[in-house]
């Protein structure tokens, strides 16, 4: 039965998947980080029974008229159980209110067309319409090759939806999981006021496979990893999955006490 | 527009010449026979001729990459007074594959840039055929704060296969250089306006893309993918690129109808490759009627109207379920 056991990609360890459970679906041996669906995240990292999802039931069309995009989309659907690549909503991260947004890689590898786009943007408005901060987990592909330009749109109107935030004085905390690409990456992803990665995820613009063509040289051991990210200046830390809650949970708190406003409060 | 037909056309036009030179030397038994034959071929030659006459997505493709089409340089010199480049992102490098300065558009002060191609493969080292890394992108959005600072309209020209896929260029964060492009000129204080004149190849297009208005010269392209990319992915074969450039509506036409550009300025004649004067001429009259109506705006619509502008680009159906607590 393959259901039952599961093989780790990097060190062939067999596991039970209903002991991986436990190790927050990281490989005991060697600490590799398996793939999470969008379920999953929610269950390890919202305040139980807290989560809230928005706009659920936002399909995407084929609007190119696409080869093969309608079956992509349909065969996604039914393996997943999810309309789309995203699940957003709101809920508690250790006691503290938040927006929370989690990609799932099972879904067309998570790519960004116009479902994905708009439900990022709805999110980012709803924290900034009720004043409260955002957290994004990502994984992608980039952005969804069969949705065309409406694709690469997206990357700018959730950049524009992330200023918004920003604007308001309110914090968007991204965290990069394997893998972390394209068009994603250069848009909401870098654009977190605080970016998170997980162990060993690979992060960044152009695909290692078009980089080694492109330049025809063997690339550096470590290339596009979130340590070598981390070495380069481009996160602001890499945290193992177990930590991920008590992480987020302190930067909810440190961010939820303004100062200044306290100041003000305390003088008048 | 397509070289393996046009070769056909020639190939049968030269038989049927031919032919009928046998005909007035010739004996009259063949003609019988010849007759029908050239009938044949004539009608042949018309459905080609017919055939080759349709612009095909791909024909644009390579015209929007035509070798001869005028470059950022090329527009500036034509268009802009005064003008001067201006250097440097002040954190890494000098970029050449973007260019950018200040000068006077007629009377009007703007602060201009573009991606940059070479005109020969030793200035297309240089430049990377117009690719640029995340120094490009940066020197590209001190420029654009430069000129919010200063109350200049932006103008941006596109012209790129996309962002350089390099070593150096992850090392220096490409990706975080193009989000924060589009982050910020979300919300700069200036109208821009932004022409694609040539490729508009992916992120590395859209890092200059995000303006109040975003115009296409006709014979140019704005994808997210290269049709090359998208056939090796799609069908594992890269010499399928004329189906992809056909499934990834990438032309004019197609952004103008699907709204996700505002315009498309004609390119005189045979193209702008073959014109470069009249083509820059018809762009500084749109860039020139363009900006003066932006500037009339307070801005505070013009930085919600850029917001809304591409906050509703996105095609999709949303089934909203009955509210229990409607019901009576």
């Amino acid at each position: 039965m393959s259901k039952l056991f599961i093989k780790c990609p990097r060190c062939k360890t067999t596991h039970f998947i209903s002991f991986l459970k436990h190790s927050a679906y990281v490989c005991s041996k060697c600490g590799y980080h398996f793939r999470l669906d969008a379920p999953k995240r929610i269950k390890m990292l919202c305040d139980k029974g807290s989560f809230k999802e928005f706009d659920k039931d936002i399909k995407s069309l084929d609007p190119l008229a696409f080869p093969k995009y309608k079956e992509k989309l349909e065969k996604s659907m039914n393996t997943t159980g999810l309309k789309e690549a995203v699940v957003t909503g709101e809920c508690k991260i250790g006691g503290f209110p938040t927006t929370f947004g989690v990609m799932d890689p099972r879904f067309i590898m998570a790519s960004m067309g116009s479902v994905v786009g708009e439900k990022i943007t709805r999110m980012l408005e709803y924290s900034y319409e009720n004043y409260l901060p955002a957290v994004l987990i990502i994984s992608s592909g980039g952005a969804r090759m069969q949705e065309g330009i409406y694709s690469l749109m997206q990357m700018a109107k959730t950049s524009a939806a992330v200023k918004r935030l920003n604007d308001r004085g309110l914090p968007l905390f991204t965290v990069l999981a394997d893998p972390t690409t394209g068009g994603v990456t250069a848009s909401f992803a870098m654009l977190g006021d605080i970016i998170i990665a997980e162990p060993d995820a690979l992060i960044g613009f152009a695909g290692p496979r078009v980089i080694q063509q492109t330049i025809g040289q063997k690339l550096p051991k470590g290339f596009q990893k979130s340590e070598f990210l981390l070495e380069h200046g481009m996160l602001d830390m890499v945290i193992p999955r177990k930590n991920l809650k008590a992480v987020l949970t302190n930067l909810l708190e440190i961010h939820s006490v303004r100062p200044y406003e306290n100041i003000r409060g305390e003088m008048q | 527009m397509n070289k393996d037909i046009e070769r056909e056309i020639k190939n049968l036009k030269d038989k049927v010449k031919k032919l009928k030179e046998r005909i007035l030397k010739g004996n009259k038994k063949e003609i019988n026979k010849i007759e029908p034959l050239i009938e044949e071929m004539s009608t042949k030659i018309q459905e080609l001729e017919r055939l080759n006459a349709e612009v095909r997505p791909i024909d644009i493709v390579r015209l929007a990459r035509h070798p001869k089409r005028p470059t950022t340089m090329d527009y500036i010199r034509l268009m802009v007074r005064n003008f001067m480049e201006l250097h440097g992102d002040r954190r890494f490098a000098d970029d050449q594959a973007i260019i950018g300065g200040i000068g006077f558009l007629n009377d009007i002060p703007v602060t201009i840039i573009g991606h940059q191609k070479g005109r020969n493969t030793k200035d297309n080292l240089k430049r990377h055929f117009g690719m640029a890394h995340p120094e490009g992108y940066r020197k590209a959005l001190r420029l654009m704060e430069q000129a919010e600072r200063f109350g200049r309209p932006i103008i941006n020209l596109i012209d790129t296969p996309g962002a350089y896929p390099g070593i150096g260029a992850e090392e220096r964060g490409q990706a975080e250089a193009i989000a924060y492009n589009l982050y910020k000129m979300s919300g700069l204080k200036v109208p821009i306006v932004s022409v694609i004149t040539g490729e508009g190849g992916s992120g590395g297009a859209l890092a200059l893309g995000v303006a109040d208005r975003v115009y296409m010269l006709s014979n140019t392209i704005y994808s997210v993918i290269s049709p090359e990319g998208c056939a090796a992915i799609l069908w594992k074969n890269a010499t399928k690129s004329e189906d992809a450039a056909e499934s990834l509506k990438l032309t004019a036409n197609d952004l103008l109808k699907f709204r996700v550009i505002d315009d498309i300025i004609e390119e005189p004649g045979e193209g702008a490759h073959a014109n470069h004067e009249g083509m820059a001429k018809r762009l500084k009259s749109k860039l020139l009627e363009t900006i003066k109506e932006l500037l009339s705006r307070d801005l505070i619509t013009l930085l919600n109207e850029r917001y809304e502008k591409f906050r509703k680009i996105g095609v999709f159906v949303e089934d909203i379920p009955e509210d229990p607590l409607v019901k009576m």
